[in-house]
């Protein structure tokens, strides 16, 4: 999880509480990010998905893009996206990729419309150039306006909406993938019901000098602990979620990914974005390679990197890896080529160069929970 | 009382006559994070000074373990396949990793004692 970075590492407004609650600090997109508090990843795991999970996600990029005069910030993105933005009423939001000319993935990336501007979060490790890409096509259209110091909390689990409705009754009866704008504590906030780990749960983004007053707040109430990036990993593992550098890159196509889910109706017949001839020609004719869930017998963990192998021919490359919590056994998630790629088909993974017998099975490994009211 | 030395790959090996029980030590445990799964080595297999010879899995990653000194591996930790936390729970204890007959016990002289080893972890934060 941790990579090298040029200079000095960057710091989240909750860096000095991280350090108070003992979390073990590392390198992580250019940031300096708690992978662990005390109890460690495996309890982190359980209680977000028994309670309440505190997440600090203020890595991640936020930027505001709203319409120059005579111009429509959503029909502006959809120039760099497959989703369906036009059709996002205010309040809503989506899942969606910045695709290349290829139909890779630069980066995915979550929008929402507050109904005179849309707001996006993207990946720390892309973020500058997510801003330098949107600043190079939209700048002739759209106001660009990186709110890179904000704040972004991810508070998640079944009691995550009890927890933040004592600070923010309305939050109760919000929808998944909707987000409005709060005030706590005199800070303007925007909240969606979103999240990471396939439970229900909420973002909050915040002015960077309330995060830590918001996170006090929000840690004081019975349910919520504060989860850190190890778990948030195996969380997103056993609910099939991408990560992106990982299960998606520049060199995998929303279609391969099994992300067509995300490529709105219309904008696969008519295109528009980059790469969707690309993208059109694999929904017509089947992408060579497909991502799909790897259960592996026994114990043995195979993580990224890891060949999967039919009859000693390597038909592909597990993307993630790891030990299921709520499983208690191992998960991979990886491509396969598309004629192997059937639920149910027997593989075998290379785990030290021994072969451990695995099955290609339907994702998520843990049933999403998301509240739809 | 027994002999516990040090590697500097945190593994300990406690030495009672010409036997020595190897495990990983409470800094290395703290530092892997919640173990789940351990690769033992099999009863039998004979091994070489500085060969990988089992694998613990934390939550985050996959780490060898080395072993110490030649011979014969002569009982693994079965209680690990069920309780794979023992190695964090009882580092020195209950999370045991193997027991070795050892082939020449002049291998383990350049090992680091109690003192050093503590000595060395503190020179690492």
């Amino acid at each position: 999880m941790t990579e090298p970075s040029a200079g000095p590492l960057k710091r989240t407004p909750l860096y000095a509480l991280h350090k108070e609650l003992g979390a073990r600090l590392v390198p992580f997109a250019g940031y300096e990010m708690p992978v662990q508090y005390p109890t460690g990843i495996l309890v982190e795991h359980a209680h977000t998905r028994r309670a309440a999970g505190l997440f600090d996600v203020s890595h991640m990029g936020q930027v505001r893009l709203t319409a120059k005069p005579g111009h429509n910030a959503a029909k502006a993105l959809e120039t760099l996206v497959p989703g369906d933005i036009a059709g996002l009423q205010p309040g809503q939001q989506r899942y969606t990729q910045f695709t290349n000319d290829a139909g890779g993935i630069l980066d995915d990336l979550m929008v929402t419309s507050t109904g005179d501007h849309l707001l996006l979060v993207i990946n720390a490790a892309c973020k500058d150039a997510d801003l330098a890409h949107l600043q190079k096509h939209l700048s002739a259209t759209c106001e660009i306006e990186p709110m890179f110091s904000r704040g972004l909390l991810a508070l998640q689990g079944p009691q995550a909406a009890q927890a933040l409705a004592r600070l923010v009754p309305a939050v109760a009866t919000m929808t998944f993938m909707t987000g409005a704008f709060f005030t706590i504590d005199g800070a303007q906030c925007y909240i969606t019901r979103s999240g990471y780990t396939g439970g229900d749960g909420y973002e909050i983004s915040t002015p960077a000098d309330a995060t830590e007053a918001i996170a006090r707040k929000l840690l004081a109430q019975p349910e919520v602990k504060s989860i850190g990036l190890g778990a948030r990993d195996s969380l997103r593992l056993e609910a099939g979620l991408c990560l992106y550098g990982h299960d998606i890159d520049t060199t995998t196509t929303p279609v391969e990914a099994v992300l067509l889910w995300s490529v709105g109706k219309e904008r696969r017949v008519q295109g528009g974005f980059p790469g969707a001839a690309v993208v059109q020609k694999q929904i017509a004719e089947g992408a060579p390679r497909k991502r799909v869930g790897l259960l592996p017998e026994g114990k043995a963990i195979a993580r990224e990197g890891a060949e999967i192998v039919i009859g000693g021919k390597v038909v592909g490359k597990v993307t993630s890896g790891g030990f299921a919590p709520g499983l208690e056994r191992a998960i991979a998630m990886g491509y396969v080529e598309k004629a192997q790629s059937a639920n149910g088909t027997k593989v075998e993974l290379m785990v030290r160069g021994k072969p451990v017998p695995a099955e290609i099975v339907p994702m998520p490994f843990v049933k999403h929970a998301y509240y739809r009211g | 009382m027994a002999d516990v030395k040090y590697t500097d790959e945190h593994e300990w090996i406690r030495i009672e006559g010409d036997v020595g029980t190897i495990g990983i030590s409470a800094y290395a445990q703290e530092q892997l994070g919640d173990v789940v799964f351990v690769d033992v080595p099999a009863a039998g297999r004979k091994v070489a000074k500085g060969e990988s010879v089992a694998v613990v899995e934390s939550v985050k990653a996959a780490s060898d373990i080395y072993a110490p000194a030649s011979g014969e591996i002569i009982e693994a930790n079965a209680g690990l396949a069920e309780t794979p936390g023992d190695v964090n729970s009882e580092p020195m204890g209950k999370g045991w990793f193997f027991k070795m007959k050892l082939a020449n016990k002049s291998e383990l002289d350049g090992l680091m004692d109690q003192a050093a080893y503590e000595a060395f972890v503190k020179g690492l934060s």
